[in-house]
């Protein structure tokens, strides 16, 4: 171990009697020269003369300052006299206290704020994922959202690499990703440590909520590295031969669709209803200021964070829990999500090992004191005494900041001699996890989901590309539903079968598709959904796009069965001429009381509006639906039949010929 | 007790069997007894003693009258202004008069805003912003002509001006693309969008509508002007002023077309507007509510106002090509004095 650094003197673990400085024979040169700032800690019996020194130092270079050079020497000053800074610190440092170097210090609190910037980014992002209107745009402007909402999955390789294996193309912002894998290339995994949103709040969790047993002994020995970090490279191999295959089912373990899913369908939505709750609470005090407050409370939080109305997720409860499970698993490892399931961290630790950028260790002077253990975020083995595991490290640099004993230092170009590159997989796991990946496709389309059997409630959104190319595409980011202003698009549970789980979804009676949207398709960011116009959308010029048919209940609709007077459907019905149109009718209607002296009742005759629809016309927005007054289980309801992006899954001959592009 | 397990003390001796104090019995009974009365006590206080009893008013209809009292004779009683035909070889395109001309026109013939909104007035403008549809196609109300109300409105002094609806299709939507959030900003008006937490559910004690979500925006205001859009409704056959107030209700309102026209009595009956100026600039003629196709909308350059929103609608279907017989509620809404149908026997001024 240590004598690999040729430091043959220096016994095994010798710093748990002795000072690693008297040790390593080193102790003379701090007494005699003049000591490497980074380097004046404590260390040792030399103290006394290094303090002295400094002094000495100290008083030079004050006169120095009265000579006019200035007050910035004063702070390069201030740097130099560590010894001072050591001296004045109240609380001890552990083992030989020295101080880690600056530009590590600088490194850990640009990673903190970065931390904190991108998270807060990616939260602002998220909330507008939203259209909330503006006072400032014109009446014919076109309604679209002014940021790129979703740039984190653009950014994402998984995603990138995943589509480019079932597309074989990179889908028009996905191109960002290529900046990120060269990052990574260029500094390691910085993106996990830095950047990844998801990651952030898993650094945090684990910070907050160490059980009993994550603290202390417990804790060091969760952060060392274990076999079953291995597990996310073979989910990797899985999902992307699943993806040459045909199937972007990785999305359901990539970390920002995760954070975008879990955070946008559940989180939020729930924040607004207890908000709700809590803000209606409050203005019904009886008290003006009291009652003001909580409506411009509930004015801002609706045009910031969420919207005007609550909104509701199709089985949204099973997406939070396995947040909360996924976060609650950082009491006892911490970062147990980045460390063993995230695909996108393996994916980018397999690039890792281009990294320029990474760690020396001077094993000679570890003392095992298992510092940088205690505050390791990717489990990569930083202490002394083993190789450093540059695929799984995040690049926080904790490590060396904590490091008492100048072990661990980061830089570029480093000597790779005490450095594992590559992921450590078994050649054997790693083929049968492709090997499952290839066998997953088959098994999900012998289902009968797909191909023969088409789910009437399976309408996707405007503009969504045919249901193959659909799959090969939507990786179930949840952007189309977060952004959805009417709620109408909701993840799929197994409507859509085991492959679709999570795909967007339109459930009318939630919400309706709004005519002139197209909102779900600015914001995907694989092309699952083409970003149309308005004027393809609405048909402006060519055939509008189709994502269903409406169908009457003759049963339970109120102008055929109970000779009652309704058609809301025909008046929201947006196209022109309508889908819906209405047959005038005198029908016979028996009256609900008896006649007088017990006489059968009486019948009458109503005139009524019996609504029809028009199946070349109808759009299959499902405003109908939305809006019948049957409550339960409407009248009027729409199916995914008729749909434009299907040429198979249709009603009409003459809607078999069109120009799709597929 | 115990006395034959191994290693417990033997009986008798003093820890076993000691009682404990008085003073620790009585703390010991004291508790008991007082958890016990508060859990009691709080359950009683709490207790539903069941019923499936659905309470029913009795009560009179819940009325917003923000009318001003009558005015003087000289003043219409109906106004309305139209841009004046073209002169035989004039075929520019471009009407005679603009809307805010018109407005101004009607409102003047009316006495003039002053005559409605005193200074330091809040007002509320009730345009008709129900669906995402842009001005050409006459499904809201014309932007001008609501802007044209608000500048009316703070030149009378008004404090405030606040523009609301309860939209139909999508909120964000409507507002936008109807025009009309831009140009009530642009004129200092309040754009108060229908949000789940300004709705209250009110007994509104009327025929079909009892208790309701109201737009509370609505009805807070010292004074309101009712600011529809003329146009064709499928089921109702013409809406105006009196359909207008669907805008009031949140909550489901697809079930009041099940006797839509007793609905809109109640409604107008519970809403008494200022002053009704009514948009004929552009009237949808077919396809109502929402239209969508330019050619269903035609030109007409008209504004309407009066105080009596059965008039104003009396009037307004003549538009379309309706009469008023033709419309049951406007027959409910005379029968309930909130107006008259006749509205040819009112001081119409036509400026």
């Amino acid at each position: 171990m240590a004598a690999e650094h040729g430091h043959g003197v220096v016994p095994e673990h010798a710093g748990v009697r002795l000072d690693p400085g008297i040790a390593a024979g080193v102790s003379e040169v701090h007494a005699d020269v003049e000591p490497i700032p980074w380097k004046t800690g404590r260390v040792g019996v030399v103290e006394a003369i290094d303090l002295a020194g400094a002094g000495a130092r100290a008083s030079k270079d004050t006169v120095a300052v009265a000579a006019g050079v200035g007050v910035g020497v004063a702070a390069e000053v201030g740097v130099a006299a560590g010894v001072e800074v050591a001296a004045r610190r109240k609380k001890k440092l552990p083992g030989s206290g020295i101080p880690p170097r600056r530009i590590a210090v600088i490194l850990k609190w640009a990673r903190r704020a970065s931390q904190v910037g991108f998270f807060a980014l990616f939260m602002y992002f998220l909330f507008q994922t939203a259209f909330r209107g503006s006072f400032a745009a014109r009446a014919d402007a076109a309604v679209r959202l002014p940021l790129p909402v979703e740039a984190f999955l653009l950014a994402d390789p998984f995603v990138g690499a995943m589509t480019l294996l079932s597309t074989h193309a990179v889908y028009r912002g996905l191109l960002w990703s290529v900046g990120l894998l060269g990052l990574t290339m260029l500094v390691g995994r910085v993106f996990c440590g830095w950047i990844c949103p998801f990651g952030t709040l898993h650094h945090f969790f684990g910070w907050l909520l160490p059980s009993r047993r994550g603290r202390g002994a417990s804790r060091v020995e969760a952060n060392k590295t274990h076999t079953y970090q291995r597990a996310k490279y073979y989910l990797l191999y899985a999902f992307l031969l699943a993806g040459m295959g045909g199937s972007a089912i990785g999305g359901l373990f990539d970390p920002i669709c995760i954070a975008v899913r879990s955070i946008g369908l559940g989180v939020i939505p729930a924040a607004q209803y207890v908000a709700h709750r809590a803000l209606g609470a409050a203005q019904d005090v009886h008290s003006r200021p009291v009652q003001a407050a909580a409506d411009h409370a509930q004015d801002f939080l609706a045009q910031t964070v969420w919207q005007s109305k609550q909104f509701y997720f199709h089985e949204t409860w099973f997406i939070v829990f396995l947040l909360v499970a996924v976060l609650f698993a950082n009491r006892f490892i911490p970062r147990f999500w980045c460390r063993v399931l995230c695909p996108l961290g393996a994916f980018l630790g397999v690039f890792s090992r281009f990294a320029l950028f990474g760690m020396t260790k001077d094993h000679a002077k570890c003392t095992d004191c298992n510092l940088c253990l205690v505050h390791c975020q990717g489990a990569d083995s930083p202490q002394g005494g083993v190789k450093w595991r540059q695929d799984e490290c995040h690049m926080c640099m904790n490590c060396e900041n904590a490091c008492p004993e100048d072990v661990i230092k980061f830089t570029f170009l480093p000597n790779l001699r005490s450095t594992i590159v590559a992921p450590d997989t078994v050649r054997r796991t790693a083929l049968a996890s492709v090997g499952a990946g290839a066998m997953f496709l088959p098994a999900t389309r012998i289902a009968d989901s797909l191909d023969v059997n088409y789910h009437p409630r399976v309408i996707r959104p405007p503009g969504a590309v045919e249901e193959r190319s659909f799959l090969e595409r939507c990786i179930r980011c949840a952007e189309c539903m977060k952004v959805c202003p009417n709620n109408a698009l909701h993840p799929a549970f197994f409507e859509a079968g085991v492959e679709g789980l999570w795909t967007p979804i339109l459930i009318a009676r939630v919400g309706y598709c709004e005519f002139s949207c197209v909102l779900c398709g600015q914001v995907c960011p694989t092309g699952a959904i083409q970003k149309i116009d308005e004027k393809e959308k609405m048909g402006i010029g060519q055939p509008p796009i189709k994502i269903g048919t409406a169908f009457y209940d003759h049963g339970r609709c109120l102008p055929w069965s109970m000779q009652t007077p309704c058609i809301v459907c025909e008046e929201f019905c947006p196209t022109s001429p309508k889908a819906i149109w209405v047959e005038e009718v005198d029908a016979t209607v028996r009256d609900s009381k008896p006649g007088a002296d017990g006489a059968p009742p009486a019948y009458k005759t109503v005139h009524l509006q019996r609504p029809h629809v028009d199946p070349s016309l109808c759009v299959g927005c499902g405003a109908c639906e939305k809006v019948c007054p049957v409550q339960d289980q409407p009248a009027v309801y729409v199916t995914s039949v008729g749909e434009t992006r299907s040429k198979t899954n249709i009603i009409l001959l003459e809607n078999t010929s069109y120009n799709q592009k597929t | 007790m115990n006395a034959g397990k191994k290693g417990a003390p033997a009986p008798g001796t003093a820890l076993d069997v000691a009682s404990p104090s008085r003073r620790e019995m009585l703390v010991r009974a004291g508790s008991m007894a007082g958890t016990l009365g508060a859990v009691a006590l709080g359950a009683r206080i709490v207790w539903d003693k069941g019923g499936y009893g659905v309470e029913r008013s009795t009560e009179a209809r819940q009325i917003r009258d923000y009318r001003n009292a009558e005015r003087d004779a000289e003043h219409a009683q109906l106004a309305i202004a139209r841009a004046a035909p073209r002169e035989a070889g004039d075929d520019s395109p471009a009407p005679t008069a603009t809307p805010e001309q018109l407005v101004r026109r009607a409102v003047d013939a009316m006495g003039g805003m002053s005559k409605f909104v005193s200074r330091g007035d809040v007002v509320v403008v009730k345009p008709n912003i129900g669906w995402d549809r842009m001005p050409i196609h006459a499904a809201n109300t014309n932007p001008d002509v609501v802007g044209a109300v608000i500048r009316l409105a703070f030149e009378a002094g008004a404090k405030k001006v606040v523009v609301a609806d309860g939209s139909c299709n999508e909120p964000h939507r409507c507002f936008q693309r109807s025009g009309i959030w831009r140009t009530a900003y642009d004129l200092g008006a309040e754009v108060v969008l229908p949000q789940e937490h300004r709705f209250r559910s009110m007994r509104l004690k009327g025929d079909v509508l009892d208790e309701w979500p109201v737009f509370t925006t609505l009805v807070d205001a010292d004074k309101v002007i009712n600011v529809p859009v003329a146009k064709h409704h499928n089921l109702a056959k013409f809406t105006g002023a009196m359909k207008n107030w669907y805008g009031v209700l949140g909550g489901r309102r697809n079930r009041l077309h099940q006797n839509i026209d007793v609905s809109i009595a109640d409604l107008a009956t519970f809403m008494r507007p200022t002053l009704v100026v009514m948009d004929a600039w552009r009237v949808l003629l077919r396809n109502g509510p929402q239209g969508g196709n330019v050619d269903d909308a035609k030109d007409m350059h008209t504004i309407v106002a009066s105080v009596d929103q059965l008039a104003v609608d009396a009037f307004g279907c003549t538009l379309i090509g309706q009469k008023s017989d033709n419309l049951p509620y406007l027959a409910m809404g005379e029968k309930r004095g909130l107006g008259t149908t006749r509205w040819s026997s009112l001081r119409v001024r036509e400026v």
